[in-house]
C-alpha cells in the first residue's frame, strides 16, 4: 500500500502544534509547544499574546516534526491546516504558514475544521474504528454531540446553546480559586470531594433534546459559593467541585445514551480536552458497556489541541479531494461540515 | 541576487521581486480585503506572470514593523513558512524605514506617518544627504503626533509626510508644523514592497538577515493585557511604597 504523507498544522488557541501523518493513522511526529503557563498569569488565554508566541514558536515546532518523523518537506504529499474555529488571530499565523509551505514546495493545502480534527484523533489509536460512529465532543471551545456519517460527513445532533463544557470547568476553577487551565484543578480537587454532597441543577434545553447549556449550572456553583460566604461558612472546594463535575458528566453521559439508542450506534467516541477527564470517560465507558456499544476514546495527548489529528481528519479530506485555494483565509466561527 | 519583499503592515498589500538593480515585478493593492486573502493569490501571480521558480530566490524582505498586528502577522507567517520551505534567510526591514525609502534621494527630510490608532502615530525621521547615503535622523517609534512635529519643527529643514497616517492628521500638521511641508503623491505615500526589497538589498550586502525560524516582529506595542497587567502591577508597588 503507498504511503500518504501529510504535515498537519494547528494554532488555533494557545498550543502551536505540528505532526507527520500517514494514511491518517500512522503518527510519525507529534509537536505541541504549549502557552498554558504564559496564559496562567492572566487567568485564560489572551489571543493577541497567543498570537504572538504562535509567531515565535511555528517554524521551530514544524522543523522538530519533520525531524522527528525523519522526513523533509518534499517528502509531504500534502499540507493541512486547522482555519477554523478558534481565535482568529491565532488561526491566522498556522493558516498562512501553511499556505506558504504549500506554495513554495508545490504541496496541495488542505484547509482542516478543528472540531473533525478531534473526532479524527480517535482513528490514530484505534485502527478499527470507522465511521459511521456517535462523537461526543467536548473541550473549552466546544460542546457537540455529533453523527459521524462518513469520513467528512457530519451531523451535528447537538451543541451548547451557552458556555462550552470545558469553559464551566474554567470559569469554576476560578471561583474556588484553582486557577488556569480548569479541567485538570477540578478534576483533580473532585477526587477528595463527595460527588453528591451539593445539588446542581442538570439543564435541558427546551425543545433540542440533544442541545447543551451549561451556564445555569456555572451560575448555581457562583451562588452556592456567594451564599455561603454571606453567611459566614467556608466551602468545601473539593466536594464542590465534585458536584460540579458529576452535574456536567451526567447530563453529557445522558444525552450520549439517548443518542445512542435512538440512532442504534454501533460505536461510541469521545473527543476534545474535556475527553481526557476520566469521570466523563468512566460515566460514558459504563453506559456505553450497559448498551453493549464499544467505546473509544483518544489518550490524553491526543484529547489537547494537537496537530495529529488534523494530520488524521487532513488525510482523509485529502484522499476525497478537498484542496484548498491560495486565498484559504482563517474562520473563526466556522461550521462543522461546511467549507 | 534576487530578493522577494513582502508588506502587510498596513492596509496596503504590497509584492515585489527585485533582482540586482532591476525590479522584476511588483503588485500592490490598497483594498480593505484581508492579507490573508490577498497576499500568497498576489505572490502567485507574480510568480506565473515572472515564470519565476522559487527556488532561485535568495533572500526574503518582510515588513518587521511596527504595524496592525494581524498584518504584520500574516506577512511574518508568510515570510516565515516560505524562509522554512526554501531554507532561505529572512531580512527584516523596520517597516517605517521601508516607508521613507519610497522617497529615495528626496532634498527634503522624510516623515512617515502611519495610523497607531490611540491617538499615536508609528513614525521617525529620515534623509538622503548629498552621497546618497539614507541617514535616520529619528529611529521608527510609537508617539503621540505632537511629539515627531515638535522634532520635524527643532530641525528647520523642509519635510515630505507620507504614509497612511497623513489623511488622519493632516489638520495638524496644517496647524502646527513650522517648517515648509509636502506631502508625497499618490503611487510613493503608502508601503511598496519594491522599495522595502531595495532596502533589504543594503541589509543584505552588510550580512543583517535572520533565520526564518528567529525572526518576529517588532511591534513597538505590548498587547493590551501585558500593558494592564504592568500598569497593576507598578500601582501595587506604588501603594506598598506609600504604606512602607
Amino acid at each position: 500500500m503507498s504511503e500518504v504523507k501529510i504535515l498537519g498544522i494547528e494554532s488555533s488557541c494557545d498550543e502551536t502544534a505540528a505532526a507527520v501523518v500517514v494514511n491518517g493513522r500512522d503518527v510519525r511526529s507529534n509537536i505541541i509547544s504549549t502557552q498554558i503557563p504564559l496564559h496562567t498569569l492572566y487567568g485564560g488565554v489572551v489571543p493577541e499574546i497567543a498570537s504572538r508566541k504562535h509567531i515565535e514558536r511555528i517554524n521551530q515546532v514544524i522543523a522538530e516534526a519533520l525531524k522527528e518523523a525523519n522526513m523533509t518537506l518534499d517528502d509531504m504529499d500534502a499540507i493541512a491546516v486547522t482555519y477554523g474555529p478558534g481565535l482568529v488571530g491565532p488561526l491566522l499565523v498556522g493558516v498562512a504558514e501553511a499556505k506558504a509551505i504549500a506554495f513554495a514546495k508545490n504541496k496541495p493545502l488542505v484547509g482542516v475544521h478543528h472540531i473533525e480534527g478531534h473526532i479524527s484523533a480517535n482513528y490514530i489509536e484505534n485502527p478499527d474504528l470507522k465511521p459511521p460512529f456517535l462523537c461526543l465532543v467536548v473541550s473549552g471551545g466546544h460542546t457537540h454531540l455529533v453523527r459521524v456519517l462518513d469520513y467528512g460527513k457530519y451531523e451535528i445532533l447537538g451543541r451548547t446553546v451557552d458556555d462550552a463544557a470545558g469553559e464551566a470547568f474554567d470559569k469554576v476553577a476560578r471561583a474556588i480559586g484553582l486557577g488556569y487551565p480548569g479541567g485538570p484543578k477540578v478534576e483533580k480537587a473532585a477526587l477528595e470531594g463527595d460527588a453528591n454532597a451539593i445539588k446542581f441543577p442538570r439543564a435541558k434545553v427546551n425543545g433540542s433534546e440533544y442541545d447543551f447549556s451549561f451556564s445555569g449550572l456555572k451560575s448555581a456553583v457562583l451562588n452556592y459559593i456567594n451564599g455561603a460566604k454571606m453567611k459566614g461558612e467556608d466551602v468545601n472546594s473539593a466536594d464542590l467541585a465534585a458536584s460540579f463535575q458529576k452535574a456536567v458528566v451526567d447530563v453529557l453521559t445522558d444525552h450520549a445514551l439517548h443518542a445512542i439508542d435512538e440512532y442504534g450506534a454501533t460505536a461510541f467516541a469521545i473527543a476534545g480536552g474535556v475527553a481526557s477527564n476520566s469521570a466523563l470517560r468512566e460515566s460514558v465507558r459504563k453506559a456505553c458497556e450497559k448498551k453493549g456499544v464499544p467505546f473509544y476514546h483518544p489518550s490524553p495527548i491526543l484529547c489537547t489541541d494537537n496537530a495529529a489529528m488534523i494530520g488524521a481528519a487532513g488525510y482523509y479530506e485529502y484522499i476525497a479531494g478537498t484542496r484548498s485555494g491560495w486565498d484559504l483565509n482563517a474562520v473563526p466561527n466556522l461550521k462543522l461540515g461546511e467549507r | 541576487m534576487k530578493i522577494l519583499g513582502i508588506d502587510s503592515s498596513g492596509l496596503v498589500a504590497s509584492v515585489a521581486i527585485v533582482e540586482d538593480d532591476e525590479l522584476l515585478g511588483e503588485y500592490t493593492l490598497n483594498y480593505k480585503k484581508t492579507h490573508s486573502q490577498t497576499l500568497l493569490p498576489m505572490l502567485d501571480e507574480l510568480k506565473q506572470m515572472l515564470d519565476l521558480d522559487m527556488d532561485t530566490i535568495d533572500a526574503i524582505a518582510v515588513a518587521a514593523g511596527p504595524g496592525s498586528f494581524t498584518g504584520l502577522r500574516i506577512g511574518s507567517a508568510t515570510a516565515k513558512g516560505l524562509g522554512l520551505a526554501l531554507d532561505k534567510p529572512l531580512v527584516a526591514v523596520p517597516t517605517v524605514d521601508g516607508l521613507a525609502y519610497n522617497l529615495w534621494g528626496a532634498k527634503t527630510n522624510i516623515c512617515p506617518i502611519m495610523d497607531a490608532r490611540r491617538n499615536q502615530t508609528y513614525t521617525g525621521l529620515y534623509a538622503f544627504d548629498e552621497t546618497g547615503d539614507f541617514r535616520i535622523l529619528v529611529k521608527q517609534c510609537a508617539v503621540d503626533i505632537h511629539e515627531i512635529i515638535q522634532k520635524i519643527n527643532e530641525t528647520d529643514t523642509p519635510v515630505t509626510f507620507l504614509g497612511d497616517g497623513v489623511p488622519v492628521f493632516q489638520k495638524v500638521i496644517e496647524e502646527e508644523v513650522k517648517v515648509p511641508y509636502f506631502f508625497a503623491p499618490a503611487g510613493l505615500n503608502r508601503q511598496r514592497a519594491s522599495a522595502l526589497a531595495l532596502l533589504a538589498k543594503d541589509y543584505l550586502e552588510e550580512g543583517r538577515t535572520v533565520s526564518a525560524a528567529d525572526f518576529r516582529p517588532d511591534y513597538l506595542r505590548l498587547s493590551q493585557a501585558e500593558r494592564e497587567r504592568m500598569e497593576a502591577q507598578k500601582k501595587e508597588e506604588l501603594q506598598k511604597g506609600e504604606f512602607s
